[in-house]
């Protein structure tokens, strides 16, 4: 079946069998920061935004996204380069395989709560795994960001 | 402790690759290789123990582009081991790439290969597979001299002399020890004696087991695989394959978490295979399914301790009994087990005086087990740990004061460990420390909530080594370039913990530069030097000294060449950076005009590689302290606040050896809480997802708090020892203590779920 969709703004046409989950779509389409950690819509590795809003790309048809808005990591990279380098520098990317959910999980979250506290950063989270860091790091470095941001942005963590 | 002024080494920097990875950039297996390649998957046996009669597969072979499909008759007949250790492996040469018999619900039975995903999972489903069904071997403690045999072929082999006997289904076992342990255990005014017991978890690295293979232009198997061991990999494969190992060429991408899985050569074989055989590119992507039923989890192990100690809390004796599942192959069955009493034990080497360790690693029909960070260790310690903490109750001591009555302390001799001396030991100060912050004296009594709820706390100790000792070999080669800057190539992997960034760091310590005048590159069995690979929480130790080594090697190259440029002899120059000067003062080259000179008319090259191997395994030590809630009504435990006190050594970098703690330790609290492994009557695992195999999230580990108590040992790198494994030891037993506290149940069978706290107390 053909679809048409846009894709980190830019409109996409595509023939796609009609059992494609959209993880294996996006993949195609070069979106090579979508991961899959699980089959079973369990681990946030694969979070995409759909109108925005964020969706595990492997619990949704690329059927589904057909005339709506998808973005994926590689569309949010100047939104994400402002904070996810608080992240490193508490070294708690790791072996970075599950950051690119996490990473678009946390802009949702700022998004809809810029100033979240540290239980409602957990909690928006809490479905995005990662087996290295202990989550800790991560909440030290969206912490030290949200700090950096209430300072006005000054004196940047680089 | 030496108190050294570091600029680069002990400097909490970025890791190199951090904002690649942040971004979302390719840089894993599935990123960076081509997806025009032949999708590789395995039929999986549905029996614990089998053996093929029939299989045919021509009906599967007739689905549109299916390319191949290869059983047992189309494998060589050449047992081998996919353990990725140093040859002579002690892991017994038990497999065959497809074999006759099976030996697990999930062994493999064919290879299927074809155009696309859709068209294999299709024939798969098509390969009529006639078995004849055996009775498996399922209980690890009736496995030992069963009559039925899990590996009874002829051809089964054992390398090292590690007490195995395929016609007994032992894979390994042994005794050691020190003194009568009898005699000082019959002397001993309490004597606690019990059995615990852990599951074989599941790494659960977030990036499952894969490999891309194929033949590169000078015919030779061209392998990028998701690895900790490119070297050990390229001679299994060559085992496997029954091929010389000059014609295999491995490669590691950045890898998605490994946690000791990728130390075993899971997933590599099919695609390798697949490609030798038709000369085709071929990739095999482990799911999560085959992750949770095929990969190579912990040894399930049942250890026994014997306890013996004065009223006053002086230990005495242990006698530690260790009985391992190695499962249907026997991937690192002979040397995990060890661990378990060779780095609990030497923790009490305090007052002890006598010991002994045996065990028996025993073959079954379920998953293999394999390398899991803490690599028995993990298990012994939480039976120690708990043996001492009951000791305590039994004696109504605080189990700090008991411990502090015996730990291991710095200079004296560990007989349990191979006789080494605790050269560098902070122990004591690790305990002092966590003791304080956590607020021990406060914490520990036992404290009512209301509604049911009770607040409690646990310790823990624990220790590790840094590498194999006399065995592991890591090798660094660093060269200067144009312009100045630095080239390190290393065998070692990153998978993720940051070693290309913390042996860059060392590099530039050395050689007193940037750390972005570091370039590093690894691994690649072509243009690394040999490293045994990142396992046994070896490459700070290990590969760390060769960087220390193959620098002071180049800055005498360095030295040389200057010295010719400012006419006069070596002697007569100093390195200082970014120049080489000579003493006198007359004159300096800076580190460019060196690198464009090494360039142009000159036969030495400004190179050095060097290699480590050390003949002693120094241990980090650390003390771990857990706050819990536990709900009396629900069983539900909450893990309130963890401090975790750790001695690697000197941290090269704070940041990442942190994390590195906050990981383990909540691995360790999923250990010990939840991460279930159950099995069907007939050996099918159950928590075969995420589903049901249940990780912590961010909501289920508290507060974690991480300091280090750092010794100095003067063999390591800068004063370092290692920190990857020892952070998953100190959960389980220390909250198994505060859930004895909570409740007055000790538990001693791993997970401790609810439902098992609920049942404890009604049953009490």
């Amino acid at each position: 079946m053909e679809i048409t969709l846009t894709l980190n703004g830019k409109n996409i046409r595509a023939q796609i069998a009609p059992d494609t989950l959209l993880l294996d779509f996006l993949r195609q389409q070069g979106c090579l920061s979508v991961k899959r950690g699980c089959e079973t819509s369990n681990c946030g590795l694969c979070t995409v935004f759909l109108d925005e809003k964020p969706v595990l790309s492997c619990g949704v048809l690329a059927a589904r996204a057909a005339g709506h808005q998808v973005q994926t990591l590689e569309g949010l990279q100047s939104e994400a380069e402002e904070f996810v380098g608080f992240i490193a520098d508490q070294g708690a990317e790791q072996c970075g395989f599950c950051n690119p959910g996490f990473v678009m999980n946390t802009i949702a979250l700022l998004r809809q709560n810029p100033d979240p506290t540290d239980d409602e950063i957990r909690a928006f989270l809490a479905g995005n795994l990662c087996r290295c860091s202990g989550y800790e790091g991560q909440l030290r470095g969206i912490r030290a960001y949200l700090d950096w941001k209430k300072r006005g942005g000054a004196d940047c963590g680089e | 402790m030496e108190n050294k002024n570091f600029k680069t080494v002990g400097q909490p920097l970025r890791k190199k690759d951090a904002m690649a990875l942040l971004l979302g950039k390719p840089a894993y297996l599935d990123d960076v290789t081509p997806r025009d390649c032949l999708v590789v998957k395995v039929l999986r046996s549905p029996y614990a123990h089998a053996l093929i009669e029939e299989i045919d597969a021509s009906v599967a072979l007739k689905v549109p582009g299916m390319v191949a499909v290869y059983t047992y008759r189309d494998v060589p007949q050449k047992r081998f081991t996919m353990a990725g250790q140093t040859a002579p492996e002690p892991s017994p040469y038990d497999r065959l790439i497809l074999d006759k018999r099976v030996r697990f619900v999930g062994d493999a039975v064919a290879i299927l290969a074809g155009e696309s995903e859709a068209a294999v999972n299709k024939a798969i489903k098509l390969v009529k597979v006639r078995y004849q069904v055996l009775e498996p071997v399922l209980d690890m403690h009736t496995a030992k001299d069963n009559p039925i045999l899990v590996h009874p072929e002829e051809n089964w082999r054992s390398l090292c002399p590690v007490g195995s006997d395929n016609k007994r289904n032992l894979c390994a076992s042994e005794t050691s020890g020190d003194g009568d342990v009898e005699a000082v255990l019959a002397g001993c005014d309490e004597v606690v004696e019990h059995t615990y017991r852990t599951q074989a978890c599941q790494q659960a690295m977030m990036e499952t087991f894969r490999t891309y293979t194929e033949m590169d232009p000078y015919g030779r198997l061209h392998v990028v695989s998701s690895t900790q061991i490119v070297f050990h990999l390229r001679r299994i494969l060559a085992n496997a394959l029954d091929i010389p190992r000059s014609r295999i060429h491995v490669e590691k991408p950045r890898i998605g978490g490994g946690f000791g899985a990728k130390q075993t050569v899971v997933a590599e074989v099919y695609p390798a295979l697949v490609t030798w055989k038709t000369g085709r590119p071929a990739k095999m992507i482990y799911t999560r399914q085959e992750c949770q039923t095929a990969g190579s989890p912990r040894h399930e192990m049942e250890v026994r301790v014997r306890l013996g100690a004065m009223r006053d809390g002086s230990i005495r004796a242990l006698d530690v009994y260790t009985l391992s599942n190695t499962g249907a192959y026997g991937e690192h069955g002979p040397t995990t087990v060890g661990l378990s009493g060779h780095k609990s034990i030497p923790l009490y080497t305090g007052g002890l005086e006598a010991y002994r360790f045996s065990y028996d690693v025993v073959y079954t029909n379920v998953q293999a087990a394999g390398a899991y960070r803490g690599y028995g260790a993990t298990q012994g310690i939480f039976a120690v740990e708990s043996a001492v903490n009951e000791l305590a109750a039994r004696l109504e001591m605080d189990p700090v004061e008991l411990r502090k009555k015996n730990m291991v302390r710095e200079g004296q001799t560990m007989p349990a460990y191979y006789n080494e001396v605790a050269g560098a030991c902070a122990l004591d100060r690790c305990m002092d420390r966590c003791a304080q912050l956590f607020d021990w004296e406060k914490k520990f009594p036992v404290r009512e909530m209301g509604d049911g709820k009770v607040r409690a706390a646990g310790v823990a100790m624990a220790m590790q080594g840094s590498g194999i000792s006399g065995v592991d070999v890591g090798s660094a080669t660093v060269k200067l370039s144009d312009d100045g800057f630095y080239n390190l190539t290393i065998g070692a992997a990153d998978m993720g913990t940051g070693c290309d960034t913390i042996l860059a760091q060392m590099v530039a310590e050395c050689m007193d530069c940037r750390l972005e005048d570091v370039a590093v590159f690894g691994a690649d069995t072509d243009a690394s030097p040999y490293d045994s690979g990142s396992y046994a929480s070896s490459t700070t130790y290990v590969t760390g000294k060769a960087v220390e080594k193959a620098c002071l090697e180049l800055k005498e190259k360095i030295c040389a060449l200057a010295a010719g440029m400012l006419g006069c002899q070596p002697e007569q120059v100093e390195f200082a950076g970014r120049a080489v000067r000579r003493l006198d003062g007359k004159g300096e080259v800076s580190l460019a005009q060196i690198a464009d000179r090494s360039m142009c008319g000159n036969g030495l090259a400004l190179q050095a590689t060097c290699s480590h191997s050390s003949p002693i395994s120094p241990p980090p030590f650390m003390v771990g302290m857990v706050e819990i809630e536990l709900d009396r009504e629900t069983g539900s435990v909450r893990p309130l606040n963890y401090v975790a006190v750790v001695d690697c050594g000197t941290p090269i970098n704070p940041n990442l050896a942190r994390v590195q703690t906050e990981g383990g330790l909540v691995q360790g609290i999923g250990m010990a809480l939840y991460e279930g492994v159950t099995y069907t009557p007939q050996g099918k695992i159950l928590e075969d997802s995420f589903m049901q195999y249940k990780i912590p999230t961010r909501l289920d580990m508290g507060r974690l708090r991480v300091e280090f108590e750092s010794s100095y040992e003067k063999t390591g790198p800068f004063g370092a020892k290692s920190i990857g494994e020892i952070v998953i030891n100190t959960p389980a037993p220390a909250l198994a203590h505060a859930i004895y506290r909570a409740t007055g149940v000790w538990h001693r069978r791993l997970p401790i779920t609810p439902e098992k706290i609920l049942m404890g107390m009604e049953e009490k």
